[in-house]
Protein backbone atom coordinates (compact mmCIF):
# COMPACT_ATOMS: atom_id res chain seq x y z
CA UNK A 1 0.00 0.00 0.00
CA UNK A 2 2.66 2.05 0.68
CA UNK A 3 3.95 2.80 -2.29
CA UNK A 4 2.40 3.99 -5.41
CA UNK A 5 3.64 3.63 -8.82
CA UNK A 6 3.40 6.24 -11.54
CA UNK A 7 1.43 5.35 -14.66
CA UNK A 8 2.93 6.03 -17.25
CA UNK A 9 0.38 6.42 -20.50
CA UNK A 10 2.30 5.76 -23.80
CA UNK A 11 3.66 8.36 -25.72
CA UNK A 12 2.25 7.06 -28.64
CA UNK A 13 -1.29 7.94 -28.08
CA UNK A 14 -0.53 11.56 -27.56
CA UNK A 15 -0.88 11.61 -31.28
CA UNK A 16 -3.09 8.81 -32.21
CA UNK A 17 -6.59 8.08 -31.03
CA UNK A 18 -6.55 5.27 -28.81
CA UNK A 19 -8.73 2.14 -29.95
CA UNK A 20 -9.28 1.96 -25.82
CA UNK A 21 -9.21 4.81 -23.90
CA UNK A 22 -9.87 4.45 -20.43
CA UNK A 23 -10.76 7.53 -18.14
CA UNK A 24 -11.18 8.13 -14.89
CA UNK A 25 -13.26 4.45 -14.22
CA UNK A 26 -13.88 3.24 -11.16
CA UNK A 27 -17.27 0.98 -10.26
CA UNK A 28 -18.46 0.10 -7.16
CA UNK A 29 -21.08 -2.45 -6.67
CA UNK A 30 -24.28 -2.23 -4.71
CA UNK A 31 -22.76 -4.14 -2.10
CA UNK A 32 -19.85 -1.39 -1.31
CA UNK A 33 -17.79 -3.45 -3.42
CA UNK A 34 -14.79 -1.62 -4.31
CA UNK A 35 -14.48 -3.07 -7.63
CA UNK A 36 -11.78 -0.67 -9.64
CA UNK A 37 -10.72 2.71 -8.23
CA UNK A 38 -10.09 5.30 -10.66
CA UNK A 39 -8.39 4.33 -13.51
CA UNK A 40 -6.88 5.97 -16.67
CA UNK A 41 -5.76 3.51 -19.41
CA UNK A 42 -4.47 3.95 -23.41
CA UNK A 43 -5.17 0.57 -25.64
CA UNK A 44 -3.50 1.61 -28.82
CA UNK A 45 -4.54 -0.26 -32.24
CA UNK A 46 -2.77 -3.29 -32.83
CA UNK A 47 -1.34 -3.45 -28.96
CA UNK A 48 -1.47 -7.14 -27.65
CA UNK A 49 -2.18 -6.22 -24.40
CA UNK A 50 -2.16 -8.08 -21.07
CA UNK A 51 -4.14 -7.16 -17.78
CA UNK A 52 -2.83 -9.03 -15.01
CA UNK A 53 -3.23 -9.08 -11.24
CA UNK A 54 -4.52 -11.33 -8.48
CA UNK A 55 -7.99 -12.43 -8.55
CA UNK A 56 -10.53 -9.44 -7.44
CA UNK A 57 -8.43 -6.71 -8.68
CA UNK A 58 -11.45 -5.90 -10.89
CA UNK A 59 -9.49 -6.87 -14.36
CA UNK A 60 -12.65 -9.37 -15.21
CA UNK A 61 -14.47 -5.95 -14.57
CA UNK A 62 -12.15 -4.00 -16.72
CA UNK A 63 -12.33 -6.40 -19.75
CA UNK A 64 -16.29 -6.08 -19.44
CA UNK A 65 -16.41 -2.77 -19.65
CA UNK A 66 -14.35 -2.94 -22.93
CA UNK A 67 -16.50 -5.27 -24.50
CA UNK A 68 -19.75 -2.73 -22.99
CA UNK A 69 -21.30 -5.70 -20.87
CA UNK A 70 -20.46 -3.96 -17.68
CA UNK A 71 -21.06 0.25 -16.93
CA UNK A 72 -18.54 2.41 -14.92
CA UNK A 73 -20.35 3.74 -12.06
CA UNK A 74 -17.67 7.05 -12.59
CA UNK A 75 -15.49 7.99 -15.41
CA UNK A 76 -16.20 6.57 -18.81
CA UNK A 77 -14.79 4.46 -21.79
CA UNK A 78 -14.27 5.43 -25.12
CA UNK A 79 -13.83 3.12 -28.28
CA UNK A 80 -11.96 5.53 -30.82
CA UNK A 81 -12.48 8.62 -29.45
CA UNK A 82 -16.32 7.62 -29.20
CA UNK A 83 -18.64 6.50 -26.57
CA UNK A 84 -20.39 3.72 -28.80
CA UNK A 85 -18.58 0.61 -29.14
CA UNK A 86 -21.16 -0.26 -32.16
CA UNK A 87 -20.37 1.92 -34.59
CA UNK A 88 -16.55 2.11 -33.40
CA UNK A 89 -15.00 -1.21 -33.61
CA UNK A 90 -16.10 -5.17 -34.53
CA UNK A 91 -15.36 -6.81 -30.77
CA UNK A 92 -15.32 -10.40 -30.17
CA UNK A 93 -14.77 -11.62 -26.77
CA UNK A 94 -13.59 -15.35 -25.33
CA UNK A 95 -14.74 -16.06 -21.81
CA UNK A 96 -12.94 -18.07 -19.03
CA UNK A 97 -14.94 -21.23 -20.37
CA UNK A 98 -15.97 -22.26 -23.89
CA UNK A 99 -19.35 -21.61 -23.09
CA UNK A 100 -20.35 -23.55 -26.26
CA UNK A 101 -23.81 -23.97 -26.80
CA UNK A 102 -23.74 -28.32 -26.13
CA UNK A 103 -26.51 -28.89 -28.31
CA UNK A 104 -24.87 -27.39 -31.84
CA UNK A 105 -21.75 -29.00 -33.65
CA UNK A 106 -18.71 -27.19 -33.70
CA UNK A 107 -19.36 -25.68 -37.02
CA UNK A 108 -22.91 -24.43 -35.84
CA UNK A 109 -21.43 -22.83 -32.74
CA UNK A 110 -18.89 -21.35 -34.65
CA UNK A 111 -21.34 -19.49 -37.15
CA UNK A 112 -23.63 -18.36 -34.39
CA UNK A 113 -22.11 -14.94 -34.58
CA UNK A 114 -22.62 -14.08 -37.92
CA UNK A 115 -26.14 -16.28 -38.01
CA UNK A 116 -27.14 -13.61 -35.32
CA UNK A 117 -26.08 -10.88 -37.91
CA UNK A 118 -28.39 -12.88 -40.39
CA UNK A 119 -25.59 -13.50 -43.12
CA UNK A 120 -26.60 -15.55 -45.39
CA UNK A 121 -25.17 -19.49 -45.17
CA UNK A 122 -23.97 -19.07 -48.30
CA UNK A 123 -21.32 -16.07 -47.03
CA UNK A 124 -21.03 -17.83 -44.37
CA UNK A 125 -19.71 -21.23 -44.70
CA UNK A 126 -16.48 -20.36 -46.02
CA UNK A 127 -16.09 -17.96 -42.82
CA UNK A 128 -16.68 -20.87 -40.69
CA UNK A 129 -14.40 -22.85 -42.22
CA UNK A 130 -11.76 -20.11 -42.36
CA UNK A 131 -11.89 -19.55 -38.96
CA UNK A 132 -12.03 -23.32 -37.87
CA UNK A 133 -8.79 -24.06 -40.13
CA UNK A 134 -6.70 -21.07 -38.31
CA UNK A 135 -7.24 -22.80 -34.87
CA UNK A 136 -7.03 -26.25 -36.42
CA UNK A 137 -10.30 -27.67 -35.96
CA UNK A 138 -11.27 -27.95 -39.71
CA UNK A 139 -11.86 -31.51 -39.03
CA UNK A 140 -13.92 -31.61 -36.46
CA UNK A 141 -16.61 -29.27 -37.70
CA UNK A 142 -19.66 -32.05 -37.07
CA UNK A 143 -18.46 -33.00 -33.64
CA UNK A 144 -20.74 -31.86 -30.82
CA UNK A 145 -18.39 -29.88 -27.82
CA UNK A 146 -18.90 -32.96 -25.52
CA UNK A 147 -17.16 -35.11 -27.96
CA UNK A 148 -13.64 -32.29 -27.89
CA UNK A 149 -10.81 -32.14 -25.04
CA UNK A 150 -10.81 -28.90 -22.83
CA UNK A 151 -8.21 -27.18 -25.30
CA UNK A 152 -9.71 -27.86 -28.25
CA UNK A 153 -13.03 -26.63 -27.07
CA UNK A 154 -11.32 -23.20 -26.12
CA UNK A 155 -9.68 -23.28 -29.66
CA UNK A 156 -13.85 -23.73 -31.07
CA UNK A 157 -14.97 -20.73 -28.41
CA UNK A 158 -11.62 -18.81 -30.16
CA UNK A 159 -12.59 -19.76 -33.66
CA UNK A 160 -16.30 -18.40 -32.72
CA UNK A 161 -14.24 -15.24 -31.76
CA UNK A 162 -12.43 -15.00 -34.77
CA UNK A 163 -15.89 -15.72 -37.60
CA UNK A 164 -16.52 -12.28 -37.55
CA UNK A 165 -12.75 -10.36 -38.14
CA UNK A 166 -12.73 -8.45 -35.10
CA UNK A 167 -10.10 -5.86 -34.95
CA UNK A 168 -10.53 -6.02 -31.25
CA UNK A 169 -10.56 -9.39 -29.51
CA UNK A 170 -11.46 -9.69 -25.62
CA UNK A 171 -9.89 -12.36 -24.07
CA UNK A 172 -11.09 -13.57 -20.18
CA UNK A 173 -8.77 -15.63 -18.72
CA UNK A 174 -9.39 -18.06 -21.83
CA UNK A 175 -6.80 -20.56 -20.92
CA UNK A 176 -6.87 -20.68 -16.94
CA UNK A 177 -8.48 -24.10 -16.45
CA UNK A 178 -6.03 -26.43 -19.39
CA UNK A 179 -2.84 -28.27 -18.64
CA UNK A 180 0.31 -26.36 -19.01
CA UNK A 181 1.42 -28.21 -22.34
CA UNK A 182 -1.79 -26.90 -23.89
CA UNK A 183 -1.39 -23.59 -22.58
CA UNK A 184 1.81 -22.98 -23.49
CA UNK A 185 0.71 -24.22 -27.16
CA UNK A 186 -2.36 -21.64 -27.28
CA UNK A 187 -0.68 -18.92 -26.02
CA UNK A 188 1.84 -19.57 -29.23
CA UNK A 189 -1.10 -20.13 -31.34
CA UNK A 190 -2.68 -16.69 -29.73
CA UNK A 191 0.32 -14.84 -30.39
CA UNK A 192 0.73 -16.28 -34.14
CA UNK A 193 -2.68 -15.04 -35.30
CA UNK A 194 -1.98 -11.46 -33.39
CA UNK A 195 1.26 -11.39 -35.88
CA UNK A 196 -0.62 -12.16 -38.52
CA UNK A 197 -3.63 -10.12 -38.90
CA UNK A 198 -4.53 -6.92 -37.85
CA UNK A 199 -5.93 -7.46 -34.39
CA UNK A 200 -6.04 -5.61 -31.28
CA UNK A 201 -6.10 -7.83 -28.07
CA UNK A 202 -6.59 -7.11 -24.29
CA UNK A 203 -5.61 -10.63 -22.59
CA UNK A 204 -6.59 -11.23 -18.62
CA UNK A 205 -4.72 -13.40 -16.85
CA UNK A 206 -3.10 -14.19 -13.73
CA UNK A 207 -0.48 -15.94 -14.99
CA UNK A 208 2.54 -13.46 -15.45
CA UNK A 209 4.51 -15.95 -17.93
CA UNK A 210 1.59 -15.81 -19.95
CA UNK A 211 1.42 -12.26 -19.80
CA UNK A 212 5.04 -11.54 -20.72
CA UNK A 213 5.47 -14.07 -23.17
CA UNK A 214 2.30 -12.83 -24.92
CA UNK A 215 1.96 -9.56 -24.48
CA UNK A 216 3.74 -6.45 -26.09
CA UNK A 217 2.45 -4.36 -22.57
CA UNK A 218 1.67 -5.46 -19.44
CA UNK A 219 -0.49 -3.86 -17.33
CA UNK A 220 -0.15 -5.34 -13.74
CA UNK A 221 -3.02 -4.65 -11.64
CA UNK A 222 -3.52 -4.76 -7.46
CA UNK A 223 -6.53 -5.82 -5.81
CA UNK A 224 -8.87 -4.15 -2.93
CA UNK A 225 -9.33 -1.90 -4.58
CA UNK A 226 -9.16 -2.61 -8.19
CA UNK A 227 -6.06 -0.19 -9.38
CA UNK A 228 -2.78 -0.19 -11.88
CA UNK A 229 -0.04 -0.89 -9.95
CA UNK A 230 2.41 -0.61 -12.96
CA UNK A 231 1.91 -0.69 -16.77
CA UNK A 232 5.26 -1.85 -18.47
CA UNK A 233 6.19 -2.50 -22.06
CA UNK A 234 7.46 -6.17 -22.77
CA UNK A 235 11.34 -6.89 -23.96
CA UNK A 236 10.92 -9.53 -26.13
CA UNK A 237 11.20 -10.09 -30.17
CA UNK A 238 8.04 -10.26 -32.52
CA UNK A 239 8.00 -13.52 -33.06
CA UNK A 240 8.39 -15.65 -29.78
CA UNK A 241 8.70 -19.06 -29.57
CA UNK A 242 9.54 -21.77 -26.90
CA UNK A 243 13.32 -20.02 -26.78
CA UNK A 244 11.58 -17.01 -25.24
CA UNK A 245 10.14 -18.60 -22.55
CA UNK A 246 13.49 -20.09 -21.22
CA UNK A 247 15.87 -17.19 -22.43
CA UNK A 248 17.18 -14.63 -19.45
CA UNK A 249 15.44 -11.76 -20.86
CA UNK A 250 11.73 -13.67 -20.29
CA UNK A 251 13.14 -14.75 -16.84
CA UNK A 252 13.93 -11.43 -15.63
CA UNK A 253 11.13 -9.75 -16.73
CA UNK A 254 9.02 -12.25 -15.18
CA UNK A 255 10.57 -11.82 -11.89
CA UNK A 256 10.52 -8.42 -12.29
CA UNK A 257 6.20 -8.43 -12.31
CA UNK A 258 6.78 -11.24 -9.74
CA UNK A 259 8.29 -8.36 -7.44
CA UNK A 260 6.34 -5.84 -8.39
CA UNK A 261 2.91 -7.57 -7.38
CA UNK A 262 4.42 -8.68 -4.27
CA UNK A 263 4.73 -5.53 -3.39
CA UNK A 264 1.43 -4.36 -4.64
CA UNK A 265 -0.69 -6.68 -2.00
CA UNK A 266 2.05 -5.62 0.52
CA UNK A 267 2.07 -8.36 2.75
CA UNK A 268 -1.37 -8.91 2.42
CA UNK A 269 -2.37 -12.43 1.88
CA UNK A 270 -4.58 -12.24 -1.37
CA UNK A 271 -6.24 -15.33 -3.43
CA UNK B 1 -20.47 -71.10 -18.14
CA UNK B 2 -23.19 -69.58 -16.19
CA UNK B 3 -21.21 -66.67 -14.64
CA UNK B 4 -20.96 -64.68 -17.46
CA UNK B 5 -23.98 -64.84 -18.13
CA UNK B 6 -25.42 -63.16 -15.06
CA UNK B 7 -22.84 -60.39 -15.25
CA UNK B 8 -23.95 -59.58 -18.85
CA UNK B 9 -25.86 -56.25 -18.89
CA UNK B 10 -28.68 -57.08 -20.54
CA UNK B 11 -29.25 -60.26 -18.01
CA UNK B 12 -28.65 -58.09 -15.10
CA UNK B 13 -31.25 -55.11 -16.47
CA UNK B 14 -33.97 -56.95 -18.26
CA UNK B 15 -33.70 -60.69 -17.66
CA UNK B 16 -33.10 -60.42 -13.83
CA UNK B 17 -36.30 -58.81 -12.85
CA UNK B 18 -38.17 -60.50 -15.46
CA UNK B 19 -37.76 -63.88 -13.90
CA UNK B 20 -38.47 -62.15 -10.59
CA UNK B 21 -41.68 -61.27 -11.60
CA UNK B 22 -42.19 -64.98 -12.94
CA UNK B 23 -41.52 -66.77 -9.75
CA UNK B 24 -43.51 -64.29 -8.30
CA UNK B 25 -46.23 -64.68 -10.32
CA UNK B 26 -46.05 -68.70 -9.95
CA UNK B 27 -45.59 -68.55 -6.22
CA UNK B 28 -48.96 -66.73 -6.20
CA UNK B 29 -50.63 -68.82 -7.99
CA UNK B 30 -49.72 -72.16 -6.79
CA UNK B 31 -49.63 -71.69 -3.57
CA UNK B 32 -53.42 -69.67 -3.75
CA UNK B 33 -54.23 -72.47 -5.45
CA UNK B 34 -52.97 -74.65 -2.86
CA UNK B 35 -54.49 -72.81 0.17
CA UNK B 36 -57.92 -72.79 -1.96
CA UNK B 37 -58.50 -68.77 -1.52
CA UNK B 38 -62.20 -67.57 -2.35
CA UNK B 39 -61.57 -65.68 -6.06
CA UNK B 40 -63.61 -62.65 -4.14
CA UNK B 41 -60.94 -62.32 -1.83
CA UNK B 42 -57.61 -62.91 -3.82
CA UNK B 43 -57.54 -64.01 -7.58
CA UNK B 44 -54.75 -66.17 -9.06
CA UNK B 45 -53.34 -64.47 -11.98
CA UNK B 46 -55.36 -67.26 -13.86
CA UNK B 47 -58.55 -65.93 -12.45
CA UNK B 48 -56.97 -61.91 -13.89
CA UNK B 49 -55.78 -63.61 -16.96
CA UNK B 50 -59.42 -64.98 -17.28
CA UNK B 51 -60.83 -61.89 -16.68
CA UNK B 52 -58.74 -59.88 -19.15
CA UNK B 53 -60.22 -62.46 -22.29
CA UNK B 54 -63.77 -62.79 -20.95
CA UNK B 55 -64.39 -59.14 -20.35
CA UNK B 56 -61.91 -57.67 -22.97
CA UNK B 57 -64.51 -55.85 -24.66
CA UNK B 58 -65.97 -53.61 -21.66
CA UNK B 59 -62.48 -53.17 -20.48
CA UNK B 60 -61.05 -52.28 -23.76
CA UNK B 61 -64.24 -49.33 -24.10
CA UNK B 62 -62.89 -48.18 -20.56
CA UNK B 63 -59.38 -48.09 -21.55
CA UNK B 64 -60.01 -46.26 -24.32
CA UNK B 65 -61.68 -43.92 -22.60
CA UNK B 66 -59.55 -43.45 -19.89
CA UNK B 67 -56.52 -42.95 -22.77
CA UNK B 68 -58.36 -40.44 -24.06
CA UNK B 69 -58.49 -38.07 -20.92
CA UNK B 70 -55.47 -38.50 -19.95
CA UNK B 71 -53.62 -37.87 -23.46
CA UNK B 72 -56.37 -35.04 -24.31
CA UNK B 73 -55.48 -33.46 -20.29
CA UNK B 74 -51.33 -34.24 -20.95
CA UNK B 75 -51.30 -32.27 -24.09
CA UNK B 76 -53.39 -29.48 -22.84
CA UNK B 77 -50.76 -29.82 -20.23
CA UNK B 78 -47.97 -29.75 -22.23
CA UNK B 79 -49.39 -26.66 -24.31
CA UNK B 80 -50.61 -24.47 -21.32
CA UNK B 81 -47.41 -25.54 -19.28
CA UNK B 82 -44.87 -24.83 -22.16
CA UNK B 83 -47.27 -20.88 -22.45
CA UNK B 84 -47.44 -20.01 -19.27
CA UNK B 85 -43.30 -20.85 -19.14
CA UNK B 86 -42.46 -18.90 -21.77
CA UNK B 87 -44.80 -16.00 -20.19
CA UNK B 88 -42.33 -16.45 -16.50
CA UNK B 89 -39.41 -15.62 -18.55
CA UNK B 90 -40.31 -12.78 -20.09
CA UNK B 91 -40.27 -10.76 -16.83
CA UNK B 92 -39.71 -11.75 -13.24
CA UNK B 93 -42.52 -9.24 -12.26
CA UNK B 94 -45.28 -11.71 -13.98
CA UNK B 95 -44.00 -14.77 -12.76
CA UNK B 96 -44.12 -13.08 -9.27
CA UNK B 97 -47.50 -12.16 -9.78
CA UNK B 98 -48.31 -15.92 -10.88
CA UNK B 99 -46.60 -18.32 -9.41
CA UNK B 100 -47.80 -17.97 -5.97
CA UNK B 101 -51.46 -19.13 -7.79
CA UNK B 102 -50.17 -21.59 -9.60
CA UNK B 103 -48.75 -23.05 -6.47
CA UNK B 104 -52.26 -22.94 -4.96
CA UNK B 105 -53.33 -24.67 -7.71
CA UNK B 106 -50.58 -27.47 -7.27
CA UNK B 107 -51.02 -28.19 -3.43
CA UNK B 108 -54.73 -28.30 -3.58
CA UNK B 109 -55.69 -31.72 -3.66
CA UNK B 110 -57.46 -32.38 -7.15
CA UNK B 111 -59.78 -34.56 -5.24
CA UNK B 112 -61.19 -31.71 -3.70
CA UNK B 113 -61.11 -29.68 -6.27
CA UNK B 114 -63.12 -32.16 -9.09
CA UNK B 115 -66.50 -32.38 -7.57
CA UNK B 116 -66.42 -28.44 -8.18
CA UNK B 117 -65.61 -28.49 -11.92
CA UNK B 118 -67.65 -31.82 -12.65
CA UNK B 119 -70.32 -29.13 -11.50
CA UNK B 120 -69.38 -26.27 -13.34
CA UNK B 121 -68.74 -28.37 -16.74
CA UNK B 122 -71.55 -30.26 -17.96
CA UNK B 123 -69.72 -32.50 -20.43
CA UNK B 124 -68.32 -35.58 -18.47
CA UNK B 125 -65.08 -36.00 -20.39
CA UNK B 126 -63.94 -32.13 -20.45
CA UNK B 127 -64.77 -32.25 -16.91
CA UNK B 128 -62.05 -35.22 -16.27
CA UNK B 129 -59.81 -33.42 -19.46
CA UNK B 130 -59.96 -30.15 -16.81
CA UNK B 131 -59.27 -32.05 -13.72
CA UNK B 132 -56.37 -34.50 -14.75
CA UNK B 133 -54.90 -31.67 -17.01
CA UNK B 134 -54.77 -29.30 -13.60
CA UNK B 135 -52.96 -32.41 -11.78
CA UNK B 136 -50.49 -32.67 -14.59
CA UNK B 137 -49.61 -28.94 -15.51
CA UNK B 138 -47.54 -28.33 -12.66
CA UNK B 139 -44.16 -29.84 -13.41
CA UNK B 140 -44.18 -29.06 -17.01
CA UNK B 141 -44.83 -25.30 -16.16
CA UNK B 142 -41.95 -25.04 -13.04
CA UNK B 143 -39.31 -27.12 -15.42
CA UNK B 144 -39.42 -25.23 -18.10
CA UNK B 145 -39.36 -21.77 -16.68
CA UNK B 146 -36.30 -23.43 -14.46
CA UNK B 147 -34.86 -24.42 -17.78
CA UNK B 148 -35.29 -21.17 -19.75
CA UNK B 149 -34.00 -19.55 -16.98
CA UNK B 150 -30.96 -21.07 -16.20
CA UNK B 151 -29.06 -20.49 -19.29
CA UNK B 152 -24.84 -20.15 -19.00
CA UNK B 153 -24.11 -16.82 -18.09
CA UNK B 154 -20.82 -16.79 -20.45
CA UNK B 155 -23.55 -17.78 -23.42
CA UNK B 156 -25.75 -14.62 -22.62
CA UNK B 157 -23.12 -12.30 -22.18
CA UNK B 158 -22.17 -13.91 -25.80
CA UNK B 159 -25.40 -13.33 -27.37
CA UNK B 160 -25.55 -10.00 -25.82
CA UNK B 161 -22.04 -9.01 -27.56
CA UNK B 162 -23.39 -10.11 -30.63
CA UNK B 163 -26.41 -8.15 -30.85
CA UNK B 164 -29.09 -10.80 -30.81
CA UNK B 165 -32.61 -9.81 -29.84
CA UNK B 166 -34.99 -11.55 -27.35
CA UNK B 167 -36.31 -13.45 -29.92
CA UNK B 168 -32.60 -14.41 -30.80
CA UNK B 169 -32.01 -15.36 -27.55
CA UNK B 170 -35.10 -17.15 -26.90
CA UNK B 171 -35.02 -19.28 -29.61
CA UNK B 172 -31.45 -19.81 -30.02
CA UNK B 173 -30.72 -19.80 -26.74
CA UNK B 174 -33.23 -20.28 -23.95
CA UNK B 175 -35.57 -22.92 -25.82
CA UNK B 176 -32.74 -25.29 -26.48
CA UNK B 177 -31.20 -24.88 -22.86
CA UNK B 178 -34.92 -25.89 -21.73
CA UNK B 179 -35.43 -28.93 -23.76
CA UNK B 180 -33.67 -31.44 -20.92
CA UNK B 181 -35.49 -29.54 -18.44
CA UNK B 182 -38.69 -30.08 -20.19
CA UNK B 183 -38.20 -33.71 -21.37
CA UNK B 184 -38.06 -34.48 -16.99
CA UNK B 185 -41.33 -32.64 -16.87
CA UNK B 186 -42.86 -34.55 -19.95
CA UNK B 187 -41.90 -37.59 -17.90
CA UNK B 188 -43.58 -36.70 -14.23
CA UNK B 189 -46.35 -34.95 -16.18
CA UNK B 190 -47.78 -38.23 -18.30
CA UNK B 191 -47.66 -40.32 -15.15
CA UNK B 192 -49.65 -37.38 -12.94
CA UNK B 193 -52.10 -36.83 -16.34
CA UNK B 194 -53.46 -40.44 -16.01
CA UNK B 195 -53.12 -40.91 -11.87
CA UNK B 196 -55.52 -37.19 -12.40
CA UNK B 197 -57.65 -38.83 -14.92
CA UNK B 198 -58.21 -42.01 -13.36
CA UNK B 199 -59.40 -39.82 -9.65
CA UNK B 200 -61.46 -37.60 -11.44
CA UNK B 201 -63.27 -40.65 -13.03
CA UNK B 202 -63.71 -42.12 -9.26
CA UNK B 203 -65.35 -38.39 -8.16
CA UNK B 204 -67.29 -38.16 -11.38
CA UNK B 205 -68.31 -41.89 -11.30
CA UNK B 206 -69.82 -41.69 -14.78
CA UNK B 207 -70.78 -44.79 -16.34
CA UNK B 208 -72.22 -45.89 -19.33
CA UNK B 209 -70.47 -45.28 -22.33
CA UNK B 210 -68.02 -42.65 -20.96
CA UNK B 211 -67.13 -45.38 -18.29
CA UNK B 212 -63.50 -45.22 -18.01
CA UNK B 213 -60.96 -47.86 -16.10
CA UNK B 214 -61.07 -46.40 -12.46
CA UNK B 215 -65.11 -46.98 -13.28
CA UNK B 216 -64.86 -50.38 -13.72
CA UNK B 217 -62.93 -50.57 -10.91
CA UNK B 218 -65.47 -49.05 -9.07
CA UNK B 219 -68.42 -51.41 -10.14
CA UNK B 220 -66.14 -54.44 -9.69
CA UNK B 221 -65.28 -53.30 -5.96
CA UNK B 222 -69.36 -53.37 -5.55
CA UNK B 223 -69.97 -56.75 -7.03
CA UNK B 224 -66.94 -58.11 -5.17
CA UNK B 225 -65.51 -59.24 -9.03
CA UNK B 226 -61.95 -58.92 -8.03
CA UNK B 227 -60.59 -60.39 -10.93
CA UNK B 228 -62.13 -57.85 -13.46
CA UNK B 229 -60.87 -55.30 -10.61
CA UNK B 230 -57.02 -56.50 -11.10
CA UNK B 231 -57.61 -56.90 -14.77
CA UNK B 232 -58.80 -52.84 -14.43
CA UNK B 233 -55.97 -52.18 -12.54
CA UNK B 234 -53.29 -54.21 -14.80
CA UNK B 235 -54.49 -52.28 -17.51
CA UNK B 236 -54.09 -49.35 -16.09
CA UNK B 237 -50.40 -49.61 -14.96
CA UNK B 238 -49.73 -50.78 -18.60
CA UNK B 239 -51.00 -47.25 -19.71
CA UNK B 240 -48.65 -45.59 -17.44
CA UNK B 241 -45.87 -47.35 -18.38
CA UNK B 242 -46.62 -46.83 -21.97
CA UNK B 243 -46.52 -43.36 -21.25
CA UNK B 244 -43.67 -43.05 -19.71
CA UNK B 245 -41.77 -45.06 -21.91
CA UNK B 246 -42.85 -42.91 -24.94
CA UNK B 247 -41.87 -39.87 -23.18
CA UNK B 248 -37.89 -41.69 -22.22
CA UNK B 249 -37.71 -42.29 -25.86
CA UNK B 250 -38.76 -39.18 -26.94
CA UNK B 251 -36.48 -37.49 -24.68
CA UNK B 252 -33.66 -39.96 -26.06
CA UNK B 253 -34.48 -39.07 -29.57
CA UNK B 254 -34.08 -35.13 -29.31
CA UNK B 255 -31.27 -35.23 -26.76
CA UNK B 256 -28.94 -38.18 -27.05
CA UNK B 257 -26.73 -35.94 -29.69
CA UNK B 258 -25.48 -33.49 -26.94
CA UNK B 259 -27.20 -34.37 -23.34
CA UNK B 260 -25.45 -36.03 -20.48
CA UNK B 261 -28.67 -37.68 -19.41
CA UNK B 262 -28.76 -39.56 -22.90
CA UNK B 263 -25.03 -40.91 -22.50
CA UNK B 264 -24.90 -44.70 -22.53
Amino acid sequence: MNSVLSVDIPTTSNFVTPMIMVRGVEKTYPNGTHALQRLDLNIAKGEIISLLGPSGCGKSTLLKMFADLEQPSAGQVRWNGKADIQSQCKMAMVFQEATLMPWATIEENVRLPLDLRHIAKSLSKEKVLDALKAVGLDKFAKAYPRELSGGMQMRASLARALVTEPDLLLMDEPFGALDEFTRHKLDSDIRKLWSERDLTIVFVTHSIYEAVYLSSRVIVMGARPGRVIADLEVDGPYHRDESFRTSESFIKQCSHFSELLAQASGGQDHD
Amino acid sequence: MIKPLIQHPIVQRIAAPLILGFLFLLIWQLSFQQLEVPVYVVPKPSDIVMALINQSSLLLGSLLVTLKITLLAFACAVIIGTLIAFLFVQSRVVEACFMPYAILFQVTPIVAIAPLVIIWIQNTTLALVVCAMLVAVFPILTNTTLGLRSVNKGLLNLFQINKASRWQILMRLRVPNALPYFFGGLRISCGLALIGAVVSEFVAGAGGTSAGLAYQILQAGFQLDLPLMFAALFLITCTGLGLFLLMSLLSRVFLSKWHESEQA
